[in-house]
């Protein structure tokens, strides 16, 4: 079963993407910022990652950069969840390494499109 | 698929409300140069705005990108923090918590306040309001494009490509949904097996689409690889492969070819009835989703290590159960002793139980401190007094109704702290103390009891003031001699408010009367202390829930009644030499250097009992608003918690009775309202003494 990594510190927003990844049929792990993301990905192997931008602690920009310092996450596509839709941040996301972006507001139906593209 | 989002609107209001309060304090606090307090601050707005364009609130989404952007200039530098700065930013707290109100309510809200605050921040930000709006309306109409192309598409990427995660195989399968794709795979610069790398991607491709869509929808598929490939996309001439049907003839034709016009414009006509249709399901959608969150569903927040501790404990009791139980299967009275210490063990568990279930329901008493910041920084700014505020003792727990009950009270409180205790700046300084007052909030545990002390060292109350004003309004009488604590319990008189303190709070609606009458039916009390020139301190007294009851149990007759604990004086046997029978049947107790006034509760509750007469019998003294009297009991039972049960919504209020509780034995008891007993049997007495005015005019 395809595994995904959500990371926001949002509860309501987490919520959402976990519920309806899970409605998709796939598995899902939640962490609350960068941090407890990190540990996670280092505890276990994901087939995605979904992280937002702003987050305490750690925010997603250096989550993925760490993360693709991590052997098992060097193909691992990184979504990055974000209201920011400023070229600007798009280019701070790739050059961590981001696979792509998610922009805010999205629904559950424009999450699943996005995932198509990343996920087989 | 389709997923409902209305049962994360709950969660989302909860964080949102969660983040205001945090900005809010987070602004009061705020010193230039901090980025960090900044910092959380922008994250707080960025959510909320996130959320709420997700969860379908556009108007708060609009709202807060305008405080974003500012939050965002401030944060990155651009822009110097001013004190202007930080008003407006409280203001737009404000009109952001009314919107997201209006959303949870499904209600109006002020958009006067809105439309002014947004104009505001506009020009704060030196932007023209619409810009926005046609933008996306713009791209709207982008979309609008003719269909059934061809399109050929040139991708060459990066070596490193797939190191970001991206896989071309999924982007095809993306271009593939928007059509018929053929595609061409380029080799000719892959190396050597030797000499590949295979964490890099050496083939490039050449691609051909057959579909409607726009070349933006194109590259929107590359959009996350545009800068780590060359991406040529091309249109080129009508395909003669094209089955399209007859309309997208007709439709590409359109442009060139007269006679079709007519027929193309209704193909895009009735396209917009279908997507107005679909607009106004979704409305109907997110309306559906407001009124099922409306009602503030009640919920509390509980720490997991509460939850923990009360699993834990179910736990040791089902195990205490069983041992009984298996107990009871063959029991000898040679096990007499193990069945008492199972018995012991299961009163120790179920105490446990309650107090941690108790502890569900407690909150630090944070939640209500929290809004005193901004009060007074408020009230400092509308006053033009120098105000600092104090809060000590925050983490203390107390039940979350009561809490729910005591914010008004507080913040009237509090109010008028900062209105009548602290004095002007000049006064101060001619009265040789600090230039800016201070207020202390104040909170801790006493016995089963929460107090929350709010204090200030301004002036004080003005004994005299206030006594020549009670008897101006007829309060008191003027030859009345009274102790400094009587004087000051006049503040809570209704009626006594001076005109001034009207037009203050005239807002809320609220008086010290009032506040009063508040702390009271919480089952509490207040009290005041003051000296002149040093301040005032307000002391609440509040039960630390409403569910359970500290209860002293005693008999009159056949009847058992409950006395809150917390009302209780003392307990004493009646001597003779103290008792002082008056008219009216009044019978007065000396205790000490009080007179107190003895109430029979089986006259007052016209019941059969075992001692009518004061001499020698049990009187229990009680204490409420001030006064104390002794109730005259058979008999003194145990002392126990007891689970109150509202008469109200069980049966009716009845006069002297606060509630009922069932006790160990299955029987139902009455919890007495010590303040309505007094009332009550002050009441009769003044009949009685009026009837016996009226005889003795006969005779």
């Amino acid at each position: 079963m395809t595994k995904i990594l959500v990371v926001d510190d949002s509860n309501s927003i987490r919520d959402m993407v976990s519920f309806t990844l899970k409605s998709a049929g796939f598995e899902t792990t939640e962490a609350k910022d960068g941090v407890e993301g990190l540990n996670k990905a280092k505890a276990g192997n994901y087939d995605l990652v979904i992280s937002d931008i702003n987050m305490p602690n750690m925010d997603g920009i250096a989550l993925c950069t760490e993360l693709r310092k991590l052997p098992s996450f060097k193909f691992t596509p990184i979504l990055m969840l974000t209201t920011e839709s400023s070229p600007e941040m798009k280019m701070r996301g790739k050059t961590a390494g981001a696979t792509g972006w998610l922009v805010k507001p999205f629904n559950p139906e424009k999450l699943l499109a996005t995932i198509k593209r990343v996920v087989r | 698929m389709s997923i409902d989002l209305s049962q994360f609107i709950p969660s989302f209001l909860e964080e949102s409300f969660e983040g205001l309060e945090l900005m809010e304090s987070s602004l009061l606090n705020l010193d230039a140069g901090d980025n960090e307090i900044i910092n959380s601050i922008f994250r707080a707005a960025h959510s909320i705005k996130g959320g709420a364009g997700t969860f379908g609130f556009d108007n708060v989404t609009e709202f807060t990108h305008l405080v974003e952007t500012l939050l965002d200039e401030i944060r990155d530098g651009r822009r110097d923090i001013t004190a202007k700065d930080t008003e407006l930013l409280l203001v737009s707290v404000d009109c952001m918590r009314l919107l997201i109100e209006a959303a949870r309510d499904d209600a109006d809200y002020d958009q006067d306040k809105i439309t002014e605050t947004t104009h505001l921040l506009e020009q704060t930000l030196e932007i023209d309001g619409p810009a926005s709006h046609i933008e996306i309306a713009k791209s709207d109409e982008d979309t609008q494009e003719p269909a059934g192309k061809i399109w050929h598409i040139t991708f060459i990427p990066e070596h490193h490509l797939v190191q970001t995660g991206n896989d071309p195989l999924l982007l095809f399968s993306a271009l593939a949904d928007l059509g018929e794709l053929t595609l061409k795979a380029k080799t000719d610069l892959l190396p050597a097996i030797t000499e590949m790398d295979a964490t890099e991607l050496y083939i490039s491709w050449e691609l051909s689409l057959i579909s409607d869509a726009s070349e933006e929808d194109i590259r929107e598929v590359f959009e996350w690889v545009e800068d780590e490939c060359k991406l040529e996309i091309v249109e080129l001439e009508v395909s003669p492969k094209s089955s399209s049907s007859e309309t997208q003839d007709s439709l590409r034709n359109s442009a060139s070819v007269d006679p079709e016009i007519s027929d193309s414009q209704t193909a895009l006509v009735t396209e917009q009835p279908a997507s107005a249709i679909q607009s106004s399901e979704k409305i109907e959608k997110i309306e559906k989703n407001k009124t099922k969150t409306k009602q503030d569903s009640g919920s509390i927040r509980v720490g997991v290590d509460k939850v923990d501790s009360l699993i834990n404990l179910m736990g040791e009791l089902v195990i205490t159960q069983s041992m009984l139980s298996e107990l009871g299967n063959d029991f000898e009275i040679s096990k007499l002793e193990k069945l008492k210490s199972g018995l012991d063990q299961l009163l120790q568990n179920t105490k446990e139980l309650q107090e941690s279930v108790m502890k569900i329901r407690m909150l630090p008493i944070s939640f209500a401190f929290n809004r005193f910041p901004r009060l007074v920084h408020d009230l400092s700014i509308k006053t033009g007094k120098e105000i600092n505020l104090v809060i000590r003792g925050e983490q203390t727990e107390l039940d979350k109704t009561v809490m729910e009950q005591i914010g008004d009270p507080l913040v009237h409180l509090v109010r008028n702290a900062v209105d009548h205790g602290i004095e002007s700046s000049d006064m101060r300084i001619a009265n040789g103390k600090p230039k800016s007052g201070t207020i202390t909030l104040d909170a801790y545990h006493q016995g089963g009891n929460i107090i929350i002390e709010i204090s200030d060292d301004g002036g004080g109350i003005n004994r005299e003031a206030v006594l020549s004003k009670a008897i101006e309004k007829g309060l008191v009488d003027s030859g009345a001699t009274l102790s400094d604590s009587q004087v000051f319990d006049l503040l809570f008189e209704p009626g006594f408010s001076t005109a001034k303190e009207i037009s203050d709070i005239s807002g809320r609606g609220v008086g010290m009367d009032v506040v009063k009458r508040n702390i009271q039916s919480l089952g509490g009390r207040i009290q005041v202390e003051s000296q002149p020139g040093i301040g005032s301190k307000f002391k609440v007294n509040l039960p630390l829930t409403l569910a359970i009851l500290d209860g002293q149990l005693v008999r009159v007759g056949t009847e058992v009644y409950i006395i809150p604990l917390i009302t209780i004086v003392e307990s004493l046997q009646a001597k003779e030499e103290f008792i002082n029978k008056v008219s009216g049947d009044m019978t007065l107790y000396r205790l000490r250097d009080d007179n107190v006034p003895v109430i029979p509760i089986y006259q007052l509750f016209d019941l059969p009992a075992d001692t009518k007469e004061v001499n020698n019998a049990l009187l229990v003294v009680v204490e409420a608003d001030g006064q104390k009297v002794g109730l005259l009991v058979d008999d003194l039972l145990a002392q126990q918690q007891v689970v109150i049960k509202s008469l109200k919504d069980n049966y009716q209020q009845v006069e002297g009775i606060s509630g009922a509780t069932i006790l160990g034995d299955g029987s139902v008891a009455m919890i007495l309202d010590v303040p309505g007993m007094i009332e009550m049997a002050m009441k009769r007495a003044q009949e009685k003494q009026n009837e016996h005015i009226l005889e003795g005019a006969l005779v």
